[in-house]
């Protein structure tokens, strides 16, 4: 009976979307002028190699500082209801319930692991010249830290750490931010007072490159913040404390 | 789009389907979760033959890795087996 009714709501889901799809003029200009003005502005104007960065963070670099503070919101909302379930674990002797990883894993993760951070740092750092930038970034090596705990039992992140580069990343977008009121040609918030550089130079995108480094460690840090304190919780009604 | 990127569509668009389904169906919910990484895997390639590459970082990144391991640690905390 609930497969049923499983099927037949995607089914109604199904058609709606393609009757949705059908009636888009795919490959024609549907929306007038709007990617014309995007595509043929950003590389010559910004020195921008990569357009989608420069839409995200240029044009709408707001949106982006919106989307920083709502995954702000999520972790500190999830670290205060699991605030009680983990604070009989001190810093003194934290414990993590899950059982030991065998010694491959724990050999292959010392080996993996900082050339996955290298490689998340890699892609937040060249965000306006290869795709990717500061979301990818920070969560492949919020990744890599993953793959740490996971596999030792004994390592920890320093929680008081991640919560410093967390508002020192999230402070500098700002001040970023803030300084194109005053700096910048026009007076606009987020916009752009460093030269722009050369098109496909590492220091090219005037304030692009430092606000993507911000993101990735901003979310990387939040990130794993939450997996330490989703793995380090005791599991309801199965701790032998308890009962 | 050439012949061999329509064809790895093609093989996409069919896994997609089958791991949707096994994970709709399936009773075990740790193979239900890993049928929904192997729908992000999928996806994540289908981004990249659409040339959006920055989409399919988007999702190797968080939807293979991160998404999958939280609901394997809700999961190892609640319960592996769905009720009937």
């Amino acid at each position: 009976m609930k497969n049923v009714i499983i099927i037949s709501l995607l089914g109604v889901t199904a058609y709606y979307l393609l009757s949705a799809f059908v009636s888009i003029p795919f490959g024609e200009d549907f929306i007038n002028g709007v990617k014309d003005f995007y595509l043929n502005k950003s590389p010559e104007d910004l020195k921008v190699a990569n357009v989608v960065t420069s839409i995200v963070v240029n044009f709408r670099g707001f949106d982006t500082l919106g989307e920083v503070t709502v995954l702000f919101l999520a972790s500190t909302a999830l670290g205060s209801i699991l605030y009680r379930r983990r604070s009989s674990h001190t810093a003194l002797n934290p414990q993590r319930t899950a059982p030991q990883a065998s010694t491959l894993v724990q050999a292959g993760a010392k080996v993996i692991f900082p050339f996955t951070v290298l490689l998340g740092a890699y892609v937040f750092i060249h965000g306006h010249l290869t795709p990717g930038g500061g979301f990818q970034g920070g969560a492949i090596i919020a990744t890599g830290f993953l793959l740490m705990l996971i596999s030792y039992r004994k390592f920890f992140v320093e929680h008081n750490v991640l919560t410093w580069i967390e508002a020192l990343a999230g402070t500098s977008f700002v001040v970023i931010g803030l300084a194109g009121l005053v700096y910048a040609d026009n007076h606009n918030f987020l916009e752009n007072f460093l030269p722009a550089g050369e098109l496909n130079d590492l220091l090219s995108g005037g304030i692009i490159g430092i606000i993507y480094i911000a993101v990735g460690f901003k979310v990387g840090a939040e990130i794993t913040g939450i997996l330490d304190t989703l793995l380090t919780i005791k599991e309801a009604g199965l701790d032998p404390e308890e009962n | 789009m050439t012949n061999i990127e329509i064809i790895l569509t093609i093989i996409s668009l069919i896994v997609l389907i089958v791991a949707g389904f096994y994970a709709v169906f399936k009773k075990d919910l740790i193979h239900a979760v890993v049928a929904t990484s192997v729908i992000s895997l999928v996806l994540s390639l289908m981004f990249y033959l659409l040339q959006a590459p920055d989409v399919a970082l988007t999702e190797a990144a968080i939807g293979i890795a991160l998404s999958t391991i939280i609901f394997i640690i809700t999961i190892r905390n609640t319960k592996r087996f769905e009720d009937k």
